[in-house]
């Protein structure tokens, strides 16, 4: 049987044709900068045991322009995966009923779907 | 029977992480990368003996526990789910590789955390 060349529609930058898939890029994004910051974090506690002078090189370290810049560029994206966050929360829980009504972006009906997989 | 998928705790640590750090990650970020190190706070609450007495304190550990390993955890998972979006194959090496890190790093911060004493 021949190797038959079929079309296949290439899927390069895919997520880049519709500003819908940039905002779920963006979301999915944040989580790299998250587990950056618990690395920052998970250091700092290590340099807190090992006492007040590696503690202080730490502190040093968090106090350089790059350092300070970086964590500017964290809060921006910390804020994008609160926005994000909630905004696909209710997507994610059973009809969420506020004083008799259901609150705005929450499901109608609870019908989970057992292959379906949120992050 | 399908076989039953292992994903749940997965999911529920990446909840609870996704749902801490939209709460109080900005604010953290703010505290120890720029009010710190620039000098913004009142008093110096970064400072060496005040970070030990929190790290030391029951409350203290546990917080500093939740943070730095459900951050991990939220992360992990979420990158696992993108890398097939990516056009990365998600077997067994990039499960283990997502999720081993934040392992490494749970493992790591509760070793520290306990080595730092009560």
């Amino acid at each position: 049987m021949a190797f038959r060349r079929t079309y296949v529609r290439p899927m390069d930058g895919w997520w880049r044709r519709d500003p819908y898939f940039i905002r779920y890029m963006a979301r999915e994004a944040t989580a790299v900068f998250v587990v950056i910051y618990a690395v920052i974090l998970l250091a700092g506690l290590i340099r807190l045991s090992q006492g007040a002078a590696a503690f202080s090189d730490w502190l040093e370290g968090l106090a350089s322009p790059w350092s300070v810049a970086f964590h500017v560029l964290l809060i921006a994206v910390f804020a994008y995966h609160t926005w994000s966050w909630f905004r696909i929360m209710p997507k994610t829980m059973p009809p969420v009923v506020v004083a008799g009504r259901r609150l705005s972006g929450s499901r109608r009906r609870w019908r989970p779907r057992p292959r379906s997989s949120c992050s | 029977m399908r076989k039953r998928s292992n994903q749940p705790p997965f999911w529920l640590l990446f909840g609870a992480g996704g749902m801490l750090s939209a709460l109080l990650g900005a604010a953290l970020v703010f505290i120890t990368g720029i009010a710190a190190p620039l000098g913004l706070e009142p008093r110096a609450a970064m400072s060496y003996p005040d970070v030990l007495a929190f790290a030391r304190n029951p409350a203290g550990k546990a917080f500093l526990f939740a943070v730095v390993s459900l951050f991990a955890w939220h992360g992990a998972h979420r990158i696992y789910h993108t890398l097939h979006d990516l056009g990365i194959p998600t077997g067994l090496v990039a499960k283990l590789a997502c999720y081993g890190v934040a392992l490494l790093i749970t493992l790591r911060a509760a070793y520290t955390l306990l080595a730092i004493g009560f």
